[in-house]
């Protein structure tokens, strides 16, 4: 049974239909990247999976449950802005899913529970780099490290889907390369399951293990709202892990 | 160079700034010597000296009736009721705003009520709470809550809004509850704004205390100046105020430290 069960979901606003009868199963640790012209339901499709936006038709199912229209603790999520809170620390954007999870009243936590959350914290900053401003707020950061920040604070609550909103798109070249490498390790270390849209074409091929693209098959030129998007194609690409282990074992002998 | 290139160096920031204010007071003075000088009985521009005197009699030396320092029990009485009537307000305005802004059912039910309540003018009301709550303090306090409660209100369920939804969704995937998220996320965000929502609505604040002490009081700045007006007491109700203009800035100078002391991370 695949992970991810997308099935004929529609989506449809007064006078325009953005989405139609898209279908999709993903499988466990796969690495998906969605590609697509803006404004074609990239975007909407991320924030269904997220359960943000409800479908108008169709069921998505998320481990053989029926997703509950609501964000929930399983699909972490980056976007490619104001994912991290203003007003705390690194260190304090980190703990924060801990302490949620710790203190269900006051949504904080004291003493030896607090220090065992703080090492978490600090192990997961540590891994992404970020240790050393731990004590610094996200408007001191560039922008890379705060979508490092962001990834940390999610992956601290151990989703088993992470979503990504063009998480890199405001970023510089080099900058973003270093984050290609960080997200690659990190899905592979963690088994992770990841959804990212990028508009970056070369993003999508060689990050993912799966490209989708997102286009619509009928256009009116008359009316161009009146069919939406779907899946045009789903291509198996670059960052599979079968081929990994083929490099591993090459690298070995 | 064009004009809105140049700009004024260290010594000329304090010397524009202070220029307005010195020249008004030569003017002053000047205008109130040549009144002076064609009738040494005109009450309306007192000399600095007159005004001098007033200031000593009021602040510095005891009633002779009651025995208290005038000026200092009318600034006690009118500070209470602003803070008690303020921070009423303030409490208000976070404990509507902040549930009018994030949750869709509880703005639905307040939010077009708090709308159409922010509409009455609050001194137009004011007979009405003196006829409810009486002459005492409560009326006084009442008038200035109601004067500043509706803004405050208004205005945190639009920064509440403001946040962006992306933070609000990330908190939710961390799992947090609704209380959580308002504990955390949306209140500590908030507390800095309502700070500058306060800053603004002190000036109203004021308003509605001096009217309301004009009317009904016996100790208080506003009452002092409404009493004193009887005699034509420039020299009395100038330097009051000066000295309520002066608490007002003091004020808010020291709501802006808070805000920057508290809340490190706002408005970098």
């Amino acid at each position: 049974m695949s992970l991810v069960d997308v099935r004929n979901v529609w989506k449809r606003y007064p006078g325009k239909t953005v989405l139609e009868n898209v279908r999709l199963e993903v499988d466990e640790h796969e690495f998906v990247t969605i590609v697509g012209a803006s404004g074609c339901g990239k975007t909407t499709f991320l924030r269904m999976l997220l359960g943000e936006v409800e479908p108008c038709q169709g069921v998505i199912e998320i481990a053989g449950e029926r997703l509950v229209p609501e964000p929930r603790a399983d699909r972490g999520v980056v976007f490619q802005r104001y994912s991290v809170f203003p007003h705390l620390t690194v260190l304090g954007n980190v703990l924060l899913g801990l302490e949620f999870a710790d203190s269900r009243v006051l949504g904080r936590t004291f003493g030896r529970r607090r220090r065992l959350a703080v090492d978490r914290a600090e192990a997961m900053l540590d891994r992404v780099g970020l240790l050393s401003s731990a004590s610094n707020y996200p408007s001191q950061l560039s922008g890379g490290m705060q979508q490092r920040l962001a990834l940390a604070q999610t992956l601290i609550t151990e989703p088993s889907i992470l979503l990504l909103d063009e998480p890199f798109g405001a970023l510089d070249p080099g900058i973003r390369t270093d984050m290609h490498s960080l997200v690659r390790e990190l899905h592979r270390e963690l088994g992770l399951t990841v959804f990212m849209i990028t508009h970056d074409i070369s993003e999508g091929f060689s990050l993912g293990s799966r490209l989708l693209v997102f286009d619509k098959p009928r256009l009116d030129p008359h009316e161009p709202d009146l069919y939406g998007a779907t899946i045009t194609f789903d291509l198996p690409v670059g960052n599979r892990p079968d081929l990994d282990s083929v490099v591993e074992n090459l690298n070995v002998t | 160079m064009r004009l809105l290139n140049r700009r004024p160096g260290n010594i000329g920031v304090v010397a524009s700034a202070a220029t307005p204010f010195v020249l008004a007071l030569v003017v002053y003075v000047a205008a109130s010597g040549v009144r002076l000088a064609e009738n040494p009985d005109d009450k309306l521009l007192p000399s600095l000296v007159t005004v001098g005197e007033a200031i000593e009699r009021v602040a510095l030396t005891p009633d002779r009736r009651t025995g208290d320092y005038i000026l200092w029990t009318d600034t006690a009485a009118s500070l209470k009721r602003l803070f008690i009537g303020v921070g009423l307000a303030a409490a208000v305005g976070l404990a509507v705003g902040v549930p009018n802004g994030l949750l869709p059912w509880f703005g639905a039910f307040f939010s077009p009520w708090v709308r159409a309540m922010s509409m009455i003018p609050p001194l137009a009301i004011l007979p009405i709470l003196f006829i409810v709550f009486g002459i005492g303090e409560l009326a006084k306090v009442m008038l200035i809550v109601l004067g500043t409660a509706p803004f405050l209100m208004r205005d945190i369920e639009q920064r509440v809004r403001e946040l962006p939804r992306e933070q609000l969704v990330k908190a939710q995937t961390l799992d947090g509850t609704t209380w959580q998220i308002t504990l955390r996320v949306v209140l500590p965000q908030v507390l800095p704004r309502l700070v500058d929502g306060v800053r603004l609505s002190l000036g109203s604040a004021w308003l509605f205390l001096i009217a309301a002490e004009a009317i009904a009081s016996t100790d208080g700045l506003g009452y002092r100046i409404f009493l004193v007006r009887r005699y034509l007491s420039m020299d009395v109700i100038l330097p009051y105020v000066v000295w309520i203009t002066l608490l007002a800035f003091l004020l808010d100078f020291a709501l802006r430290r808070v805000n920057r002391r508290c809340f490190p991370w706002y408005g970098v």
